[in-house]
């Protein structure tokens, strides 16, 4: 689909004046980058905002015992919180779904995301990058995503595949 | 149970077991009894009308923020944590105990990933940054000089009714069942006012939306719910509660509770959706296939009757005032129709006006119960002429693996002792 030039400058004109015409207040100060970043924890599933760090399963392991298992289970099985690990298969048939990292998650980003900023449950934003790529990295390995020798980091997690990647449609309105 | 009319102006039948025309209502007046409140009319009693105590001494003095009556000490939220947790959860509002539309501020139901921050409002800030010409940071102060807009609108959870996707029917009060759903005048910054200060680049499609709790509670949202979001930070006329994101949430009308995010304190302007941990391992429709819906944004034009309901019970034969709620993300209600057989026949309830679009709005309807047993079921129809599926239409789409967002017909069995309970029908 094509517009006319002339008629796409003169929305634009328009668009422009609009703007100029609308007094607003205008009180935000505005935001310097090194202070944005200090704010900007989300990572985006192609892996934008991932840090610089890295970690192994291995490493993950001994960060896991200490600060995610009381919640988490051994290995991620569960209890008394959610379950990390397993599940696959679950989704469908009669059985209850288990809908876990390895089963449900559709990225490894937002395992990254999450875990650096909400958990440990009783201390979140306490760990350091290389912690959580190391968390996340044993938690990807228990669900048998990655192998155990596999370093996490943001060139890593960003292109692991997640066993539901396909699983999700967007929801659209039935009449 | 009401007074006799004479024949002459007797309220029509309207619909199977008892349903009278809704305008009876408006005509009736005081003829109708609320369901389940009226007990069967007492004998004189002089005791009744002597002079009370509290007509013989002066009443209590003034208190700086009021609180209800001590005899109402059982209108309450009623709370769960998660294990090894306080504070993070939900907690429900007594909708079996309210009437009207309008949550009280301390009944308004709340969901916490990590329990209520105790936020200083001289110290938080909201940052709108990402695709933008201007990242700005905005004190409350600042915001609190913006114009701003009132609306009403209800939130409601999208796991609310999750227990109705269960197999057998679970037999649970309306708090329980219900009462993730709340209903409040919210007044705030329109959120496009901020942007537009900001200068959103043409790519951007999305924003991610991030609280100021210790869960960091996050959710990307469409940039065409920016139409209707506020900045809110007034929740029925004072600041909004600790416990709904005090000193500032977001407000998008019709979405799904969990969007509207709380203790709102960074707005990223993006091109796709971030993919957060509540909009993909959460939130999500598991549907049989195997495959998940995505992006369930509005809540589905949805109804339940509140009067009766499972606790509420039926105290004899005679008029009742059937009353309930319906709600659509989508816009206004425009029609509730009532059964009293389990949907064989169906007649149209009273709308309370007004009739706010993203709001709850209460219907009511007058019943004759005969003391037989009855089904009582409401069925809403929103202004996109959308109507309200059975259980039955809905289950056969999504299966019963799923948790989120149910909107089908709810149906209350009313038993010959008047008890009133949870059915598929």
């Amino acid at each position: 689909m094509s517009t006319p030039r002339h008629l796409s400058a003169a929305l634009a004109l328009l668009f422009l004046s609009t703007a100029a015409l609308a007094e607003t207040p205008d009180l935000g100060r505005p935001a310097e980058p090194e202070e944005i970043a200090v704010w900007d924890i989300s990572i985006g599933p192609d892996g934008a905002g991932l840090p610089p760090g890295n970690g192994t399963p291995q490493q993950g392991e001994t960060v896991y015992t200490a600060k995610c298992l009381p919640c988490h289970g051994e290995k991620g099985s569960g209890k008394p919180n959610d379950q990390l690990v397993g599940g696959l298969g679950t989704l469908t048939g009669d059985q209850t779904a288990v809908k876990t990292v390895g089963s449900f998650w559709p990225y490894a980003t937002t395992l990254f995301d999450y875990v650096r900023r909400a958990m440990p449950f009783n201390a979140p934003r306490s760990l350091s990058n290389d912690e959580v790529y190391a968390v996340c990295a044993y938690i990807l390995q228990l669900n048998g995503i990655i192998a155990e020798s596999t370093v996490m980091n943001a060139q890593t997690l960003a292109k692991v595949q997640m066993p539901n990647r396909d699983g999700f449609v967007p929801f659209s309105r039935q009449k | 149970m009401g007074r006799k009319r004479s024949a002459g102006d007797a309220p029509e039948l309207a619909a199977g077991n008892g349903l009278l025309d809704r305008r009876a209502l408006l005509a009736a007046g005081a003829c109708l009894a609320g369901a389940g409140t009226i007990p069967a009319r007492p004998a004189f009693s002089a005791a009744e009308l002597s002079v009370e105590p509290w007509m013989t001494e002066p009443g209590a003095p003034f208190v700086g923020y009021g609180q209800p009556s001590k005899f109402e000490a059982k209108v309450v939220r009623t709370f769960a944590s998660a294990p090894g947790t306080t504070g993070t959860g939900a907690s429900r509002t007594p909708l079996q105990r309210l009437n009207g539309t309008i949550t009280p501020n301390g009944l308004h139901f709340e969901r916490h990933h990590s329990g209520i921050p105790d936020i200083d409002p001289d110290l938080h800030r909201l940052l709108i940054h990402g695709l933008v010409k201007r990242p700005l940071v905005f004190t409350l102060e600042a915001l609190a000089r913006y114009p701003m807009e009132t609306r009403v609108s209800f939130i409601e959870c999208g796991g609310n009714t999750g227990a109705l996707y269960q197999k057998e029917p679970a037999q649970l009060d309306l708090q329980a069942s219900h009462g993730l759903l709340s209903c409040a005048e919210w007044t705030g910054v329109r959120l496009a006012l901020l942007l537009e200060e900001a200068g959103v680049e043409p790519q951007a499609q999305w924003l991610l939306a991030e609280g100021a709790d210790a869960a960091g509670m996050s959710r990307s949202v469409p940039m065409k719910a920016v139409d209707e979001a506020l900045v809110a930070l007034y929740q029925n006329g004072e600041r909004v509660r600790p416990s709904n994101g005090y000193p500032l949430r977001l407000l998008l009308p019709g979405y799904e509770g969990n969007m509207n995010v709380k203790w709102l304190r960074r707005i990223k302007v993006t091109a796709g959706p971030t993919m957060t941990k509540d909009e993909t391992s959460k939130y999500t429709i598991l549907l049989p296939s195997g495959k998940s819906l995505q992006f369930v944004f509005p809540i589905e034009t949805k109804s339940v009757i509140t009067h009766p309901s499972p606790g509420l019970n039926m105290k004899g034969a005679g008029l009742y005032e059937i009353s309930g709620l319906a709600w659509s993300g989508y816009g206004k209600i425009t029609r509730v129709d009532v059964s009293a057989d389990g949907g064989k026949s169906w007649a149209p309830t009273a709308l309370q006006e007004p009739v706010l679009p993203k709001a709850l709005t209460r219907f009511r309807m007058p019943w004759r119960w005969d003391g037989g047993s009855a089904v009582l079921q409401s069925r809403a129809t929103d202004s996109s002429g959308y109507v309200q599926p059975t259980r039955a239409a809905l289950i056969a789409e999504r299966g019963t693996k799923t948790f989120y967002h149910f909107n089908g017909i709810t149906s209350w069995a009313i038993g010959e002792r008047g008890e009133v309970r949870h059915v598929y029908a």
